[in-house]
């Protein structure tokens, strides 16, 4: 609780540094639908904990691909991933609701529930997680407030503007505090201010422990965060020319660039 | 249990769109519901009348002496009362015969031509020694045969049962019907909501979290269903009671469903709706499988 409560202020920057160990580990990953190409290939890096990555590259260079293997919505067709240490090759069905909490997820698409109000949208986490109902109410209202739509609380996404409906989807991913905030275009459909307040909570997040990855085109967004490391897809294929993230730094190091 | 899965709780509350009943599920499981209700009295009430049957022919003879000797019926009946295990031989008159075969073969029925045989109805006591009767009866008219009732009853007793069996197989296939509408009913709820299970399933929800959603939703539709088709099968099955003296006929006495009967058909639709459910998580837990 204290921890949710803090979030939103700014971080105190030397709580969660410590998580260094890789969480995310490709290996030899490639991806196709169906019978078609591989939209990914030969995908080999390791992201550790606590880290923040930006994702860029051409549309169809596979971004989404790679953040919907994050997110668990695909499996590979080949290789091997491994995620908060446990391989999903060998991770049964039935465990993956479990590993999908710990993930927060914000669509390009924004994939709020229609028929909900904003509340409940951002809800639906705690409420899957089952978290008990005060908790919900006092987590969602400061999330609410924090995105500025505490007093659309009860605004169905279809009358919310893009911005709006985004500001929602955000706040539904990071309300849960994930270890894993995987985000795709989460600045396209906002003003500038609001991409800096994200960008703000994003960092909390991060500085909180939480991985993020984020999937964008923004250049003013990636430039906000030189600290951030940049993955960089090319036609499926990953280009890591600092190869940091094959190399991950050492703790060490990372304390050292931090 | 199941009250907690109609009623829902927090995480079910709103999470599919507040639509009125699915009414083609309503419609299906009301019919099925009044169809094996009313199936299953039929099944009832035939397993009363063979009981019925069964019970008039318990411990009845008849004696027949054929046309031929037909004069001997005063000794057949004296030997008859001889014995103790014999508690009433009555003699069939000879005009009542000849009134039932004119049922048949109409006037001709009356003509002294027409060899009519002499009847002697028995009722034995229980457990009575029915060869040492027949023996004793014969040594008095040697023409003369002793025959069980139950034996004549025979066929329709066989005809009832089948009639039973039928009605059950009948039950047993609108069951599966039943079934198969809620089967539909389920893939069709879970084609329309696909974006909604999506996303949840992304955020960490379980195929069990999620079955008890749409659960929930076809338990309420089976709940009104069942509650329709068994309101109007109880009013077609006691109006049918109400008019059971005219099929009565001749073994009179008893309704043709009794309290334990009413209470075997309460459980129908109470069943129904327990099948809907059960069949509703089967069949949203397999879909759901199928996703990653």
């Amino acid at each position: 609780m204290a921890r949710r409560r803090r979030l939103c202020d700014k971080p105190p920057g030397d709580v969660g540094r410590a998580r260094l160990s890789a969480i995310v580990q490709f290996e030899s990953v490639g991806l196709r639908y169906g019978t078609g190409a591989e939209v990914l290939k030969d995908l080999d890096f390791s992201l550790r904990g606590g880290g923040f990555y930006f994702l860029a590259g051409a549309s169809g260079a596979g971004k989404t691909s790679l953040l919907k293997l994050l997110y668990l919505a695909q499996r590979p067709t080949r290789g091997r991933i491994s995620l908060f240490g446990e391989d999903l090759n060998e991770t049964p069905r039935d465990a993956l609701p479990r590993l999908r909490r710990r993930i927060g997820v914000v669509f390009q698409d924004f994939r709020l529930i229609r028929h909900l109000s904003a509340y409940d949208n951002v809800a639906l986490p705690l409420r899957i997680a089952g978290r008990d109902e005060a908790d919900v109410q006092s987590s969602v209202r400061e999330m609410l407030e924090w995105v500025g739509l505490g007093d659309r609380a009860g605004a169905r996404p279809a009358t919310l503007s893009g911005g709006e409906q985004q500001r929602v989807a955000i706040a539904r991913a990071v309300i849960t505090q994930p270890d894993l905030l995987v985000a795709d275009e989460p600045t396209g459909n906002v003003d500038s201010e609001m991409a800096k307040r994200l960008l703000h909570l994003f960092a909390a997040l991060n500085e909180f422990g939480t991985t993020v990855v984020v999937a964008t085109h923004d250049l003013g967004l990636i430039a906000s965060n030189p600290a951030a490391e940049l993955m960089r897809l090319d036609s499926g294929t990953l280009v890591d020319p600092t190869g940091l993230l094959r190399n991950p730094p050492s703790p060490a190091q990372q304390e050292a660039r931090s | 249990m199941i009250l907690d899965r109609i009623r829902g709780g927090r995480f079910d509350s709103g999470l599919l769109p507040a639509e009125k009943f699915h009414a083609p599920t309503v419609s299906v499981i009301g019919i099925m519901t009044f169809a094996m209700m009313v199936v299953a009295a039929a099944g009832l009430a035939l397993s009363n009348a063979a009981g019925l049957v069964v019970q008039a022919s318990a411990n009845r003879y008849v004696v027949e002496l054929p046309a031929g000797a037909a004069g001997q019926l005063p000794r057949a009946l004296s030997a008859a009362r001889s014995n103790g295990a014999v508690i009433e031989a009555t003699p069939v008159p000879e005009n009542e015969m000849r009134r039932t075969l004119e049922r048949w073969i109409g006037e001709g029925a009356a003509s002294p031509d027409l060899p009519v045989p002499a009847l002697i109805t028995l009722k034995l006591a229980a457990g009575a020694d029915t060869a040492a009767i027949g023996a004793k009866i014969r040594d008095a008219v040697p023409a003369a045969r002793l025959i069980a009732e139950s034996g004549e009853l025979k066929p329709l007793l066989r005809s009832i049962r089948s009639l039973q069996w039928l009605a059950l197989a009948l039950v047993l296939l609108m069951s599966v019907a039943a079934g198969a509408a809620v089967v539909l009913a389920s893939r069709g709820a879970l084609d329309t909501h696909r974006p909604t299970i999506d996303i949840m399933h992304g955020i960490g929800a379980t195929d069990r979290q999620l079955t008890r959603l749409f659960e929930r939703k076809i338990a309420l539709d089976a709940l009104a269903g069942a509650a329709l088709g068994a309101v109007a099968a109880a009013a077609v099955v006691l109006l049918v009671i109400g008019s059971a003296p005219a099929f009565a006929g001749d073994f009179g006495a008893g309704a043709p469903l009794d309290l334990f009967d009413g209470l075997i058909l309460a459980l129908v639709p109470l069943a129904v709706i327990g099948l809907a459910t059960l069949v509703a998580r089967w069949t949203l837990l397999r879909a759901l499988r199928a996703a990653l």
